[in-house]
């Protein structure tokens, strides 16, 4: 895998588990967030902000140890990370390395906007769940109201007051 | 029956009704065809019992009086019977009862689930949770799907087929379902061009307009009918949806924006009608009512055969 990289050495390498590289600078925080990642499920957790990146002059960069994420749980943080990379180690080594892509369907991450949908009624235990009906610019739909969910005002749900 | 029905028996048994884009043409014309039967059922007063035996529900937790009673004389009038509500205060959703465990109640019990109301999705939701068939019958601002199938039937009956007209759709674009269903249904034949004429706040939403691009519905924008009127075979009218308005200072500046008065209707062709999903306000003038191109009524008592024919192909009992 080349030359380590002065970031990598920041922390130090782990055994088995996925290093999620390659995130947009600031965006390692919402990334954990959108995988549901606490800190409390009793994994190693590194966080790396805001390090020199050729491709993209900073960026984060987030290692979860002793889990190995498979690609369906991992994508969705494609609506906020699109550059990132998925790294699953094993035994210390890169064993697979992929780029993420946006789910063709993406579950219960997202709100819908529209008040009156009824993934918003109360007392529902329902998930929302909405179909990507274009990748650039990165558009959702709702399935069950239809409502169309734009690229920023993903990015300004799940960033919060981040950005 | 034609050759078409033979490929497509079943198209609609034990189906969820959910939205008019999921059918196809020829769905439709299967589906016509079982409602012209019923309609010289109806006429010759010799209507088969063929839901005798067969429970209905009827959940609208929205008020209704048109489609509701659509539905009950359909289902009655085949010897079938109904249970429901209609309205949210009547039954213990008041009390809390969730959506979802309402809709359970009525899947053990009844054979089909009609489904109205104010959140959009909810019949979707219904149909997720029941194993029986859902039919929505209008969930907030978004899909009227049998709506839409009697008034593609009116159009078909008047003019013989959908295709080649020009239509306009006059109105609330943005909240009512019924518009935006006839012009989703629209997108399944072949219009010369459909106008959609509405004041500026009331436009078709992003959504609507992104199906109806990608459909190649051959539509263009007008701010005002007069400017059209004359080319139009199909004008279709909805009132504006007071109901799903956020902000009742909105509706007060859009509220009389738009009216058909004889003199419209006059200066269009002979051969022009006009349609609307009833009940009317204000935006028809009465003296229309009377006038040949009012097709309204005539639309109006389609509902009943056409849903007669929608509830016994889903349930799987109309032969033909
Ligand atoms: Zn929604």
């Amino acid at each position: 895998m080349g030359p380590v990289p002065d970031s990598e050495l920041l922390v130090r390498k782990i055994r088995e588990g996925t290093v999620i590289d390659h995130i947009p600078a600031g965006r390692a925080l919402a990334v954990l967030r959108i995988l549901g990642i606490t800190g409390r499920e009793g994994f190693r957790v590194a966080v790396v902000m805001n390090v020199e990146s050729r491709k993209l002059g900073r960026k984060d960069i987030v290692k979860v140890e002793g889990r190995l994420l498979k690609p369906h749980e991992v994508d969705v943080i494609a609506l906020i990370a699109p550059t990132a990379t998925i790294n699953i180690v094993k035994d210390y080594k890169v064993v697979e390395k992929r780029r993420v892509k946006i789910p063709r369907l993406v579950e219960g991450v997202l709100k819908c906007k529209n008040p009156t949908c009824i993934t918003r009624k109360k007392g529902e235990y329902i998930r929302s769940r909405f179909r990507l009906v274009s990748e650039k610019p990165v558009i959702l739909q709702c399935v069950y109201c239809g409502t169309l969910l734009h690229e920023d005002e993903i990015l300004a749900q799940v960033l919060g007051e981040q950005e | 029956m034609g050759g078409l029905q033979a490929g497509s028996v079943g198209a609609f048994k034990g189906r969820d009704v959910i939205s008019i884009l999921d059918f196809t043409r020829s769905d439709l014309e299967e589906l016509f065809e079982a409602a012209d039967w019923f309609r010289r059922r109806l006429l010759d007063g010799n209507v088969p019992k063929l839901l005798d035996g067969r429970l209905v529900a009827l959940a609208f937790f929205e008020p209704s009086t048109r489609t509701r009673l659509s539905f009950e004389a359909a289902a009655k009038r085949l010897g079938g019977e109904t249970i429901g509500f209609t309205s949210e205060e009547a039954i213990s959703v008041a009390k809390g009862e969730s959506f979802a465990d309402t809709i359970r109640m009525l899947d053990a019990y009844a054979d089909i689930i009609v489904v109205r109301h104010k959140y959009e999705g909810a019949a979707l939701y219904a149909a997720e949770v029941a194993e029986k068939p859902v039919v929505n019958a209008g969930d907030g601002r978004q899909h009227h799907p049998t709506q839409a199938m009697i008034d593609l039937y009116t159009v078909k009956l008047l003019f013989g087929s959908p295709d080649g007209l020009v239509y306009a759709v006059l109105g609330d674009l943005r909240y009512s379902r019924a518009a935006i269903s006839f012009l989703y249904g629209l997108t399944l034949y072949k219009p010369k061009r459909v106008y959609l004429v509405s004041p500026p706040q009331l436009r078709i939403r992003e959504e609507v307009e992104m199906v109806l691009r990608e459909r190649g519905l051959p539509y263009r924008e007008a701010s005002d009918i007069t400017e059209v009127i004359e080319e139009v075979d199909v004008l279709y009218v909805v009132r504006i949806q007071r109901e799903r308005f956020p902000d009742p200072m909105e509706y007060e500046k859009v509220r009389g924006s738009y009216r058909v008065t004889p003199e419209l209707v006059k200066k269009g062709k002979p051969t022009l009608r006009i349609l609307h999903p009833l009940p009317k306000v204000d935006e028809i003038d009465p003296r229309v009512d009377s006038m040949p191109q009012a097709a309204y009524f005539f639309q109006a008592s389609l509902g009943v055969p056409l849903r007669m024919a929608l509830l016994t192909m889903i349930l799987g009992v109309y032969a033909g």
